[in-house]
Order: structure tokens, then C-alpha cells, then sequence
């Protein structure tokens, strides 16, 4: 270990002879030191007049690529100044050194800069053209996916039966807590509020009537989409992603696999069954939340909740947010595995992709919600 | 081919690797037990053995990447266990090393991948870190339009030569390599031995070189050290493994391939 020589520094010594001007360097001309080793080049270039520069590197204790970089980059840019110089005393490692990194200038590649307004409006066009092709893309597979569904129906044995299985696990059954404590929670939170506005008008029990319709009809299935989004969207889009990757996408190909077939329809399936479970679940949960609250903070018992609430909602309200959940899963499903398959090389892509899948699966979800609510207004349902 | 140099005597070299008594493992697997291994500066060792022997662990051990559970790991006459933080950073600057695939950051160019250690190690000038990045990335064989490409655009030889450029960013006593020719044609495995041992010459690099590549302990190797059963089974120049009689040094260089090797490389 060059414990010793780390304390010292590069040095040089200008000695003027006759008409000879020569530089001597000492110590370790390396880059550790490479502030002094520049700016020393630079007093060496300064002394340099029109008598011969020698430059003597005999008591140089080390010498790697980056002295001898600049050293023969002085000599070159005084060479083309018009003055000569040359190395004394290199010894033979030194000089091997020297010759492999004979100095050339490296030419910038010129990257054009184009002005800022220019790249805003390229952006927009992008991002406006990527919408449109994320759209025909969506469609075009979601005609694969039916078509690879009415295929496995034809040949049910090439169904992967123990692979939906494992995926609803994975999405339905291990997101059960967290979804039904977030939902349990907005319920609770949803009736306290609703508790304290209603109060003033003296129509408490007109709580459950809120909690009942806006719990059933769009906060169940909205808290669960976008729970399952950021679950197991960004689940999909990583483990696609990787295996796209990993070329695992073209070794199922090449195998005469459909990588639809396997791994993408147990997965959409899986959501397709387990959303509308979820939801329910969760809309129970959030029930159960108001029921609490409405009984702490609005003096509703438990038997009152119950009998509003049956006389407040009736079947279709029921079925308004279990019929949206399907859809929900279909969109969440589409995007991340669409997100997945676009993974390229880098781990960078990866992370990209992951965060848009989610970022676009709830926004899709949210305005698909949009949409079944003007829907189900204009069928009065 | 190129002139290979055949240490006379190792007892007057610098150790500057030294392996003593070593043992690693994981859960209830040994996988070194007692293993001694020293490397002489200035030269090429390479390190064979069958796979899932322990040459990778070996590697990755005296990296600090695996934990050890015995022995002492003195890199340049210093134990590594007994280093402080800032000694140990210190440390990390006098190596430089090539994974066996890569492991470019794929985020970053070419360019910038070579300058991640200077930028954290040394206080450089932009000019001379873009100059030094670029050298680097000439002396390795890559041409100068590869500095701004990234990762996933290169083919494999050059991320080898990408991922040799970064290892010699900081101008490395040692430089290690994991398996560098695997994955190149045989053209390609020769030019980047010849590059290796180039490089070994101009820099004085020591290099540890594990490798399958029987080519590559022909051409560039001074020495060999084979490992098995979680020890050094030999060690020496490549006449000394020729002349073991241990059953598996027997098939490894006197099978098929080997024969082909040497009478190509020798």
C-alpha cells in the first residue's frame, strides 16, 4: 500500500541551462492528485520559450494513466505551438505508458440543442400521439385476449387451471386486510362527516342512507380498483416485464407457448374473478365502518342501521358496483400487462413502465367510473 | 501469440494477494474449507475449477461481497478485516472489477458508466474526465461513437470491454475478472485476452482471472491454481497442472478440448 507516497504531492522544479530549459518532476504524478498534476502541466506549458523543454520525469515515484495523459497532452499542445519538447529519464514502464496513451484530441460529438419551445411542442405531440396509440394498442389487445379465451375454451385442457389458481391468490385472497381495513376506515370516516353536516338539519338517520348508496354504488369498488392497481397492476408490469427482459417472454414463444395463454389470461381472469369478491368484501367492510360510527357518533343502534339501510338501497344498488368491478379488472389488466411488454433493457425501464402502469390503471379506472355513473343515470338504474 | 513470461522463482515476488486458511459457506454448505492462495503482483493468475466449486465465492469473498467465516484476506500487505472505513474505500480504488456479464449500470452511457468511479474517487476537471473516459474506452478496443451508447445497445463483447473500461477507471493494482470470455466467439475471447494481457503489460496491472476458458490459461496465464473439494488443488504454470496426476486436473487438461487448446496456443 502507497501509504507513504499518498502524502506527498506531484512537484516540479524548473532548472535553466544555456539555452536548455528543463522541468524536473518528483513525486507521484497519479490521480489522486489530479488537481496539482493539471495545474503543474500548466506551469510547464508557461515556462516553455523558444529554447528546447526537457522534461525529466527520473524521480516521478509513480505514474499512471492519468499523469501520463496530461503530461503528453502539454507536450502535444506545445508541439503544436511550435515548440519541441521532449522525456528524459522514463524508465521502461514509463515509457510503455506514455506510447499507449499518446495524446489525440477526442472530437465532441455536437449534440444539436434544439430551442425549448420546440421540445414542448414535440412533447405534447408525443404525448398526444402515444395516448392514441396506448388506445388502438388496448383494443387490439383486448381482441387477442378474447380470442386466446375462445380458444381455451375450445381446448379447455390447454386452460392453466393451477396458475389462476395461484393468481387469485395472490390478488384476492392476500389483499383481503388491506382492502377491507381501508375500506372499513373510509366507511367510518365517510359516516363522521356525514354525521356532522346532516345534524344541522336534524336528519341524522339520513346517514345510512348516504353511507348505503355511496358505499355500495362507488366508494367499494373505487377503493378496491385502485388498491388491486397499485397491488397487483404493478405486480403484472414488474413480473412481465422482467421476463421480457430475460428473453422468458420468447423462450415460451419459441417452445410453441402462447405467452398469452399462459401467462397473461390466468392473470386477467384471476382479476376479472377476484375484483368483484374484493369489492363486495369491501363494501361490507365499509358498512360495518359507518354501521360503528353512526352508532358512536349519531346514537343509530345496530338494529335501526340495519332496517334504513334495507329500505335505502334495494338489489340494483347492489349491483351497480358489482357489475362495474369485471370492467375495472379487465382495464387494470390490460394496462399492466400493455406496460409489461413494453419493458426494454434497462432496469430504468422497468421502473418506468411499473410506475405508468399504475399511474394510468387508476386514471382509467377512475374515469371508466365516470362514465357507468353518466350510464347508469341515463337508464335510470 | 504472446510472449508469455514464466516467473522463475516466486519467493522473491510481492505477494499482493494473500488467502490464508479461509473458510466460506452458506447455512449448513462449506463450500471453502482451509484455503490458501497467494497471487504475486505483476501477474496473471488464472483460477479454474469445476462450477459450483467456489471460484466465484473465492472471488467475491476477497471483494468483501460474502461474508467469511475463518481466516485472514491481506490485499497489499493490508488485512482487509482490520480496515477502517475510510481505509477500506481506499482499498476499494486499488481494484477494479469485471463481472461476468457486465454489470453496466444500464441508466448510464458507455461514457458515463467509466466516469461513476473517477467522479466518486478522484476531483477531476470535466475536461479531464471526459479525456480520461475516452481514453479508457479507446485502450480497451471500443470505438469512440460507443461512449454515448447505452448498455443494452451494445453487443456482448463490448459491454465486456465497457465493463473493462470501468474496472480500469482508477487505474487498478489489481484487476479482477470474472469469466471474461465467456459469452465471446473464439475470435473475440482471443483479441480480449490479447487486450488483457496488453493492458496487464502497459499498466502493470496483477490480474485474477477466473475462467473455463482453456485458451485463455494457455495464451495469457503465467500461473494456474486450480480449485476443488473447497482447497487449492495445485497451483503453477501450465506445465505443473499438465504434469498433476489429481484425477480431475488429469480430464481438465488432457480432455478433448485441452488437447485442441494446445496444440492451438502452444
Amino acid at each position: 500500500m502507497p501509504q507513504s507516497t499518498l502524502a506527498h504531492e506531484p512537484q516540479l522544479k524548473i532548472e535553466r541551462a544555456g539555452n536548455k530549459v528543463t522541468a524536473v518532476l518528483t513525486g507521484p504524478w497519479t490521480a489522486e492528485h489530479a488537481r496539482s498534476v493539471e495545474s503543474l502541466a500548466g506551469e510547464i506549458a508557461a515556462q516553455a520559450d523558444r529554447h528546447h523543454l526537457i522534461i525529466d520525469l527520473g524521480g516521478v515515484q509513480r505514474l499512471d494513466t492519468l499523469g501520463a495523459w496530461v503530461l503528453d497532452r502539454t507536450r502535444h499542445e506545445l508541439g503544436e505551438s511550435g515548440l519541441a519538447s521532449d522525456f528524459v529519464n522514463a524508465s521502461q514502464e514509463q515509457h510503455i505508458l506514455l506510447n499507449e496513451v499518446a495524446y489525440r484530441g477526442f472530437q465532441e460529438q455536437q449534440k444539436p440543442k434544439p430551442s425549448r419551445f420546440v421540445d414542448f411542442l414535440v412533447d405534447v405531440g408525443q404525448t398526444v400521439a402515444g395516448a392514441g396509440s396506448d388506445l388502438v394498442r388496448g383494443v387490439a389487445f383486448l381482441g387477442e385476449l378474447v380470442s386466446a379465451f375462445l380458444r381455451v375454451i375450445v381446448h379447455p385442457r390447454r386452460f392453466r387451471g393451477t396458475a389462476l389458481v395461484n393468481q387469485l391468490e395472490q390478488i384476492a385472497y392476500r389483499g383481503v386486510p388491506i382492502i377491507v381495513l381501508i375500506s372499513f376506515l373510509v366507511g367510518a370516516i365517510v359516516a363522521q362527516q356525514g354525521i356532522f353536516q346532516l345534524v344541522k338539519f336534524g336528519a341524522t338517520p339520513f346517514v345510512v342512507d348516504l353511507i348505503g348508496i355511496l358505499v355500495m354504488r362507488e366508494l367499494g369498488v373505487l377503493l378496491t380498483s385502485i388498491m388491486v392497481a397499485g397491488r397487483s397492476g404493478s405486480a403484472f408490469t414488474a413480473e412481465i416485464g422482467s421476463m421480457k427482459m430475460r428473453e422468458e417472454i420468447d423462450a415460451l414463444r419459441v417452445m410453441g407457448l402462447d405467452p398469452i395463454e399462459v401467462l397473461i389470461l390466468p392473470r386477467i381472469l384471476a382479476l376479472i374473478i377476484g375484483l368483484p369478491l374484493l369489492t363486495f368484501l369491501a363494501s361490507i367492510a365499509a358498512l360495518l365502518g359507518g354501521g360503528i360510527t353512526s352508532w358512536v357518533y349519531g346514537d343509530i343502534s345496530p338494529d335501526v342501521f340495519l332496517t334504513r339501510l334495507r329500505a335505502a338501497i334495494g338489489f340494483n344498488t347492489f349491483m351497480v358496483g358489482l357489475i362495474k368491478a369485471p370492467f375495472m379488472a379487465v382495464i387494470i389488466g390490460i394496462i399492466a400487462t400493455l406496460e409489461g411488454l413494453a419493458v426494454a433493457g434497462s432496469a430504468e425501464s422497468l421502473g418506468r413502465h411499473v410506475t405508468s402502469s399504475v399511474v394510468k390503471a387508476i386514471f382509467m379506472v377512475i374515469v371508466l367510473d365516470g362514465l357507468f355513473a353518466m350510464f347508469f343515470a341515463a337508464i335510470r338504474y | 501469440m504472446l510472449e508469455r513470461r514464466h516467473p522463475a522463482s516466486t519467493q522473491d515476488r510481492e505477494v499482493i494477494i494473500r488467502v490464508r486458511d479461509i473458510e466460506v459457506g452458506f447455512g449448513e454448505k462449506t463450500i471453502l474449507k482451509g484455503l490458501d492462495l497467494d497471487v504475486y503482483r505483476g501477474e496473471i493468475l488464472g483460477f479454474v475449477g469445476a462450477s459450483g466449486q467456489g471460484k466465484s465465492v473465492l472471488t467475491r469473498a476477497i471483494l468483501g461481497l460474502v461474508p467469511k467465516r475463518a481466516g485472514t484476506i491481506e490485499v497489499l500487505g493490508q488485512n482487509l478485516d482490520e480496515l477502517s472505513p475510510s481505509e477500506r474505500r481506499m482499498m476499494e480504488r486499488h481494484w477494479g472489477v469485471l463481472f461476468q456479464q457486465g454489470a453496466l449500470f444500464s441508466a448510464l452511457t458507455v461514457k458515463q458508466n467509466v466516469q461513476v468511479p473517477m467522479r466518486e474517487h478522484l476531483d477531476l476537471s470535466e475536461r479531464l474526465l471526459d479525456e480520461l473516459a475516452m481514453l479508457k474506452i479507446e485502450m480497451v478496443g471500443l470505438k469512440p461513437d460507443a461512449a454515448d451508447k447505452l448498455p443494452s445497445e451494445l453487443s456482448g463483447g463490448m459491454i465486456k470491454r465497457a465493463a473493462l473500461a470501468r474496472a480500469l477507471a482508477l487505474d487498478p493494482d489489481i484487476l479482477f475478472l470474472d469469466e471474461p470470455t465467456s459469452g465471446l466467439d473464439p475470435i473475440g475471447a482471443g483479441d480480449f485476452d490479447e487486450l488483457i494481457a496488453t493492458l496487464q503489460r502497459t499498466l502493470g496491472l496483477t490480474v485474477f482471472m477466473v475462467t473455463h476458458d482453456l485458451d485463455s490459461l494457455y495464451t495469457v496465464c503465467d500461473r494456474i491454481a486450480a480449485l476443488g473439494e473447497g482447497k487449492i488443488l495445485a497451483e503453477g504454470p501450465i506445465e505443473a497442472m499438465l504434469a498433476s496426476d489429481h484425477p480431475w486436473l488429469r480430464s481438465y487438461f488432457h480432455g478433448k478440448r485441452a488437447r485442441a487448446a494446445m496444440a492451438g496456443g502452444a
